[in-house]
């Protein structure tokens, strides 16, 4: 599997009394790119893989993400990538399709907290609140495609490709350290 | 900034997701070095350059990753339809009467 090299290592960026963000742990992302019936490819990876842009699916530590009409990102412990690419490996045949480890091109920010969402305005023009709790999209943060998950009202994660993640994480360090003036002052 | 609707996703997003691809419905030709290189020259370079309804090409760039096409008013920048990449051209009357123009 490809060598996980971080831009920025696991660990608390800034924690405001509004807003904490995070860089998380390592973790075995996959990019999965399938058409037709799926059966042989929800079997190999024990998740039925959800049709609909933006919505989520797992089992167990399995997570799985559907991109595009014919793209899913897989989220999966680091030390079960390889088994899941043998189980994918295995039914090719039966449906073709391409299975990237791409685990190492990305990093992840946990951005919690009451001023969570609108602290992602600044970078990103989408509506943040047209992503369901337990849904997910790619979307774009200050020009750089990331992928944005929302876990809770207050709770997202952001998935940034190692080259933008120093300054994507910087601006929203400014932003997070400009709405704790801003709430100081009133 | 303009809402695009991207009929892949089935939903109403600003156009900082998308990326502009040029005229749509230009077919390449299947065997180029069979047409002539005033044919060529057509499909490389000609284009309608309309004032009006124009029928373009987009991707949803940081989003699905889809191409698909829109039938935008190159005056007003109205958007009127946007429909999947395969699908026949809209009939543009049909189309004026729907959105009351
Ligand atoms: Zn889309």
């Amino acid at each position: 599997m490809s060598l996980q090299i971080s831009s920025l290592s696991p660990e608390t960026l800034i924690h405001t009394g509004d807003v904490q963000i995070t860089v998380t742990g390592e973790t075995g992302r996959i990019s999965l790119r399938a058409r037709g019936k799926l059966a042989p490819l929800d079997k190999a990876l024990g998740v039925k893989l959800p049709t609909k842009i933006g919505t989520r699916a797992n089992k167990g530590d399995v997570e799985a993400l559907c991109l595009g009409p014919d793209e899913w990102l897989i989220l999966c412990p680091n030390d079960d990538v390889s088994a899941l690419k043998a189980a994918c490996d295995a039914i090719y045949e039966k449906l073709p399709h391409s299975f990237t480890d791409i685990s190492a091109r990305e990093i992840t920010l946990s951005i919690t907290g009451p001023q969570a969402a609108e602290l992602l305005t600044i970078g990103c023009p989408r509506d943040i609140a047209s992503i369901g709790v337990g849904e997910a999209r790619r979307t774009v943060f200050d020009n750089a495609s990331v992928v944005l998950w929302c876990d809770g009202p207050d709770q997202f994660r952001l998935d940034l490709w190692n080259s933008f993640a120093p300054y994507s994480a910087e601006l929203l360090i400014t932003g997070a350290k400009e709405f704790s003036a801003e709430t100081a002052l009133t | 900034m303009l809402m695009i609707h991207c009929p892949y996703c089935d939903e109403l997003l600003p156009e900082a997701e998308f990326a502009y691809a040029g005229e749509a419905h230009i077919i390449r030709p299947e065997d180029p070095s069979a047409v002539s290189d005033e044919e060529w020259e057509k499909f490389l370079f000609i284009r309608t350059n309309v004032k009006g309804l124009h029928f373009e090409r987009w991707r949803h760039v940081h989003g699905c990753g889809r191409f698909f096409n829109a039938v935008r008013d190159t005056v007003s920048d109205r958007i009127l339809i946007t429909y999947k990449a395969g699908e026949p051209k809209p009939e543009l009357d049909k189309l004026l009467a729907e959105v009351g123009q």
